[in-house]
């Protein structure tokens, strides 16, 4: 029986953000801190002929200023790549320095170049106007496919034609040359998966708080990762010892992926408190967030689809520059390959694949993770496919897709499904959801309503979108095989007082997800307590024992499972108490509802006795030890396979091109399903980033890599008014090789999204003969689009 | 030139000297430790500074202290009265109206001046009087169904008032 | 730019922060003391009404006044008032203000459609009209409506009151004919006749909220006939202005679809529109016929 699994239980964690007593790390003021302020080079790459700190330095109330000299003098290193995509030819990626401060050149708008650190944020934001940096501007490229042009300018030296890595996957080129030489159809796309900033509402923060008197260290940072953090700072960076490193993620306010990795801003901090013996904190400005957080997408792609006669795929060949930016950011080279190349298989049976990606530095902002990292990419590339297809091919959209769909398997009773681009799938309905979604739009009404309108003048469109995306990026070997150069396992710890309370101790971390409600109802049921009698503990290193962090929609199937494992150690632990309590023998028990029962009979001991005599053990098993206390690392077995169908219905101002989101029907099936309510609001976020970047976003750089929209009076992002309620609905396949049968849920939005609703304004504007627009759908360029 | 102002912060009056540079949404946070009002941009954008200066919505961000000088502040902090949620933050709560919790104080102080003019507001007017607050988590989807939440329990509370 | 060029530069362009520059503060007691203390401090002062124009602003560095004279708490400036034929808005009324205004709505519709248009509810609670038209942002609202309505708009300075009509007031790129040592007061708009309708239209940065095209109309329809036509766009170029040809293009003119359209037509003919991410010059102009035509057509609706 479950008493919390499945419903939509409110949340733990809101009784303090709605009443303001939420702790994020700016909110954390330290006796004696110390305010920094970072200078940056206003130039996309420029060489520092000198810096004059001495301005700055004389204000009252300046502390320090240090520069990229001081850096390079203290020895320490640069900020480390968590993961390795060598090239074709076996050469190992290039992976160029990434220094704290820059000495030698600024190689991105936004480089870090001094650091002011004064009594106040006023004075230092002061002070920082007084350091005199002379810069030799140098020529500079932004876009990754003209960035390896034989002369573009380098970003590094040492990176001809500014190659990080080239990378390949799937079946043979040839093979898939052929296939498409064979088909009936090809249809073909060239575009630019356009750049967009993650934007959390929260600017990143971070506190570095050194005690001499202990030689501690203790970072209170914005990280989705903290213990990552830590072992990336420690071990690459300062070479500190790890265990004298406390790092502290505390209320987080959103990440979407830019929180995941380890931040110069975080390990410079930590070196200025040391330095200076008293605590300093650095918190972004917007302006500041837009230059310098990991950016996502920026993939400039050309892919071809074959079909045979009857509309059935018959091979995808696919070649990507992604952008890496100036720097490698913690996981880039994985996310334009391993995230990417990976799910080119989509939900089809395509029998041939060849992906193709080079990995490109520009002098522009590191490019990294972001909501679905790659898995969006490579939907959008299919999805736009699929449209397009059936627009060529004069076919209905879902009818293709339910002709090229992988058919259902439940991955227990028939296998899993091996796709051409390395992974097996564990378990899938695909009609399922596309069934419901076009039931739920009303899809046949829909297109006759259409037809209407376009006599009255009127543009609406329907878009669809069948995604899959790989979630809990696992298991370790497999990972480590492919580049990773950490374990992708999760940490549980479950402490059980002695009064039968119980601490739970996550290396997830919550920012947003709602961690804190999810993992306790799933501990409380498991042990059949109440969950008021749980706390989910995270975001401490010094709390936690170990933890991987939160990404890729892996909480739940990861830690989630972590903290499974550990509960069944308790109850078999427990097992073994209780049957020294009732003199029964382990194997008549049986454990339910938070007590053991010796099968067939009234005698049972309650999980509260247990502990106490776990802890107070008098009348105790020989043998075996007090306490009641496990931790577990948990290693999946693969990937998680989410997956749905999304359709978005829109409409375009015939005059001015602008774009009207009128309804946005979404059925995902994410696996089991904890907390529904939970579950539907990462959706919902999800779909509005989606929806974002097919008609709001996009960074814009200009000739000289100057980031020219980099503030909310420029970059645009959804608000309420531009959104409409978004119509849910769910499938349940469970994931057969997790002990909770989920499959994740934070990205999925994110991932179908975006191609419905591109999909759905092609539709809109098929009367003009238009196939293709470039993202974001601005009303200018679907104006121009409809007046060419 | 530091100012001596004298402002009424969640019903307690506080004085203090301040540059006059110092902006609101600095003196609440780093003078007075309400730290539920946070800062998201430096364009006015973002709406997360959302607070009710004289019971209207303002963005604490651009609004500097020395101008609250002997007004009526709200912040996050004083929506509960008696120890009991505010019906929008119980809204908040009951609708799954936030994520992160970043941007809620707010998106909360923005509806509180918009239930204020329009107690029955419809989604659309709804969406329209939160257009001044960013939220990046929810898709505003539980948002909008929050502030129905407390638009409802408002009326209803007013009925058994009377 | 690019080559061996050397430049020396103080870190301005790029440190952007939420932190103004140190400024002295006073805040006026009356409109007197305010044009007194404009006087005493010269140049290095800067008025502070509502403050959305000026703090952003200030907080980029972009502007970095020495002294700021605080003119927000004058009463005498916030009033929405009628005054014989003619509705006078105190400078210090705020955009909410007027956008709940009867007397501004029954007068000219188009000033509290515009007013509601304006940034978002918390800048309209805080932002004034006398500070949107002293600023002048060529994408701001309330020029093109005051150029619409004919507005004449009050200023005081040292050496007395004075009236300046908006047509002549916006005088270009962030300029008007305020001098340095003047306040705005008052707007003050006479009752247009009967058969007068009106209508602000906006196409809207999604971003910043500004206007990429503005356009307010106001027709007085008599006989079937539009007798006054006039017509105030902002956006569309450095500053707002009067789009003299659209008005006698319609002028005289029955109030048809088709003539609304072919008036619109010639909407932005002569200009030199802006450009930016969100609106080619191009595509700028043909907003403003789109709009010409929206607002002329609620306008007669």
């Amino acid at each position: 029986m479950t008493n919390y699994i499945g419903k939509a239980v409110r949340r733990v964690e809101d009784k303090r953000f709605i009443t303001g007593k939420g702790r994020y790390t700016d909110d954390i003021t330290l006796p004696g801190m110390a305010h920094a302020y970072i200078v940056r080079s206003p130039y996309a790459h420029a060489r520092i002929i000198s810096i004059d700190t001495s301005a700055a330095e004389a204000m009252e109330g300046v502390v320090k200023v240090y520069t990229g000299k001081d850096i390079a003098e203290s020895g320490i290193n640069g900020i480390p790549t968590g993961w390795q995509v060598n090239f074709k030819n076996g050469d190992t990626m290039k992976e160029p320095p990434h220094p704290l401060l820059v000495a030698d050149k600024a190689r991105y708008m936004g480089d870090a170049v001094a650091v002011v650190i004064a009594e106040n944020r006023e004075i230092a934001r002061d002070a920082a106007d007084m350091v005199e940096v002379e810069y030799e501007e140098l020529p500079a490229v932004a876009g990754p496919k003209k960035a390896t042009k034989d002369g573009a300018p380098l970003v590094h030296d040492d990176a001809p034609n500014n190659l990080c890595f080239d990378w390949e996957l799937g079946n043979p080129k040839a093979e898939v040359d052929e296939a498409l030489d064979r088909s009936h159809h090809i249809t073909t796309l060239e575009f630019t998966n356009q750049r967009v900033v993650p934007n959390a509402i929260e600017p990143r923060s971070a506190i570095g708080h050194y005690e001499s008197a202990s030689d501690k260290y203790t970072l209170y940072t914005t990280s989705q990762n903290p213990h990552l953090t830590r072992l990336l700072m420690c071990a690459f960076v300062l070479g500190i010892p790890e265990h004298k490193v406390r790092v502290v993620a505390p209320d987080v306010g959103g990440g979407f992926g830019s929180k995941i990795f380890h931040y110069a801003e975080e390990a410079l901090m930590i070196w200025c408190s040391q330095r200076l013996n008293r605590p300093v904190k650095w918190t972004a400005d917007r302006s500041e967030a837009f230059m310098t957080d990991a950016h996502g997408r920026d993939h400039v792609t050309k892919a071809e689809m074959g079909f045979d006669k009857d509309g059935k795929i018959t091979g995808l060949r696919v070649k990507t520059y992604a952008n890496l930016g100036a720097y490698l950011s913690t996981f880039a080279p994985c996310v334009p390959t391993w995230l990417h190349g990976t799910l080119l298989q989509g939900l089809y049976t395509t029998p041939k694949i060849n992906v193709d990606v080079t990995g490109v530095f520009t002098h522009t902002t590191p490019v990294d993770a972001y909501r679905g990292a790659g898995r969006p990419e490579a939907t959008y590339l299919l999805e736009r496919l699929m449209d397009t297809a059936a627009l060529e091919m004069k076919m209905d959209p879902a009818e293709l897709r339910m002709k090229n769909f992988i058919p259902p398997f439940d991955g227990v009773e028939q296998p899993g499904y091996q796709t051409q681009v390395a992974l097996q799938y564990d378990s899938g309905n695909y009609h399922g959801v596309l069934e419901r979604a076009l039931e739920m739009a009303g899809y046949d009404d829909f297109r006759k309503e259409q037809e209407k309108a376009r006599k009255d003048g009127k543009l609406l469109g329907v878009g669809f979108s069948t995604y899959i995306e790989a979630c809990g990026i696992a298991p370790s070997a497999v990972v480590g095989a492919l580049g990773a150069r950490a374990g992708l396992y999760e940490v549980g710890q479950v402490r059980v007082q002695p009064t039968g309370t119980v601490s739970v101790y996550t290396g997830s971390h919550s920012h947003g997800q709602g961690h804190e409600t999810t993992f306790a109802q799933v501990v409380a049921d498991r042990l059949g307590i109440p969950m008021e009698n749980v706390e989910i503990i995270h975001g401490d290193s010094e709390a936690v024992a170990f933890g991987m962090g939160t990404y890729g929609s892996r909480s739940l199937a990861v830690g989630g499972s972590a903290i499974m494992k550990s509960l069944d150690k308790i109850i078999e632990k427990g097992a073994k108490i209780a049957a020294h309590t009732l003199e029964a023998s382990e194997e008549d028990l049986e454990f339910a509802e938070g007590k053991w029962t010796v099968k067939g009979t009234d005698k049972s001991v309650g999980f509260g006795d247990v502990a106490l005599t776990a802890y107070v053990p008098h009348n105790y098993p020989e043998g075996l030890e007090p306490g009641m206390d496990f931790s577990s690392f948990y290693d999946p077995a693969n990937f998680t396979y989410p997956f749905g169908a999304h359709i978005a219905i829109v409409e375009v101002d015939k005059d001015t091109g602008k774009v009207s989101l009128k309804r946005f029907i979404a059925v995902d099936d994410v696996g089991n399903v904890i907390n529904p309510m939970i579950v539907d609001g990462q959706i919902h976020g999800g779909l509005a980033q989606g929806i974002g970047q097919a008609l709001f976003e996009g960074a814009i750089y200009d000739e000289n890599a100057q980031l020219t929209n980099g503030s909310y009076m420029d970059y645009t992002m959804p608000r309420a008014d531009d959104l409409p309620s978004f119509e849910l609905d769910r499938q349940v396949t469970p994931c057969p090789h997790n002990p909770l049968g989920v499959k994740g849920a934070g990205e999925a939005g994110t991932i179908g999204s975006t191609p419905a609703v591109v999909n759905a304004v092609m539709d809109a504007l098929s009367p003009f003969g238009i196939k293709n627009l470039e993202m974001p759908l601005t009303p200018e360029r679907v104006w121009r689009a409809m007046n060419s | 030139m530091a100012t001596t102002i004298q402002v009424t912060v969640n019903g307690k009056v506080h004085s203090h000297e301040v540059d006059p540079r110092t902006l609101l949404v600095q003196y609440l946070r780093d003078v007075l430790g309400l730290t539920g009002t946070h800062i998201g941009c430096d364009t006015s954008n973002c709406g997360a500074c959302t607070i009710l200066v004289d019971g209207k919505a303002v963005k604490s961000c651009t609004m500097l202290a020395v101008q609250a000088d002997g007004c009526e502040v709200k912040t996050i902090e004083g929506m509960a009265e008696d120890g009991s949620l505010h019906p929008l933050q119980e809204g908040f709560r009951e609708k799954h109206g936030l994520q992160c919790g970043f941007c809620t104080p707010g998106m909360i102080m923005a509806s509180a001046d918009l239930l204020s003019r329009n107690p029955n507001p419809s989604e659309q007017e709804i969406r329209e009087g939160l257009e001044g607050n960013f939220c990046r988590c929810t898709g505003y989807h539980n948002i909008v169904k929050s502030v129905q939440y407390a638009a409802k329990k408002i009326s209803e509370q007013e009925k058994v008032a009377q | 730019m690019a080559g061996d060029e050397l430049l020396i530069l103080f870190n301005y362009l790029n440190c952007k922060t939420m932190i103004p520059n140190k400024f002295d503060y006073h805040r006026a007691s009356s409109v007197d003391e305010a044009i007194s203390l404009m006087a005493q401090h010269g140049m290095d002062a800067k008025l502070l009404a509502g403050g959305h124009s000026l703090l952003p602003a200030m907080k980029l560095r972009l502007n970095q006044p020495g002294v700021l004279i605080d003119i927000g708490r004058l009463d005498e400036l916030r009033y929405i008032k009628k005054e014989g034929n003619e509705l006078v808005i105190g400078a210090g009324a705020t955009h909410d203000d007027i956008a709940h205004s009867a007397a501004a709505r029954s007068t000219f519709s188009m000033l509290s459609e515009a007013a509601d248009l304006i940034g978002d509810v918390q800048v309209r609670n805080k932002g004034t009209i006398g500070g949107s038209l002293a600023h002048a942002d060529p994408a701001a609202d309330w020029p093109a409506v005051m150029l619409a309505a004919n507005a004449q708009i009050e200023l005081r300075g040292p050496n007395g009151a004075r009236t300046v009509a908006a047509a002549d007031f916006f005088t270009g790129f962030f300029m008007t004919a305020l001098e340095d040592n003047e306040i705005i007061t008052a707007i003050r708009i006479a009752e247009p006749p009967k058969g007068t309708g009106s209508s602000y239209q906006k196409f809207m940065q999604p971003a910043s909220r500004f206007a990429i095209v503005g356009c307010a109309a106001a027709v007085t329809v008599d006989g079937g006939v539009c007798q006054k036509v006039s017509i105030g766009f902002t956006g569309l170029a450095d500053g707002a202005f009067r789009a003299s040809n659209v008005e006698a293009a319609l002028t005289g003119k029955k109030p048809t679809e088709e003539n609304i359209a072919a008036a619109a037509q010639l909407a932005g003919e002569g200009v030199m529109p802006m450009s930016d991410h969100f609106a080619s010059e191009e595509y700028r102009l043909h907003l403003a016929r789109v709009y010409a035509a929206r607002a002329l057509t609620a306008a007669v609706r």
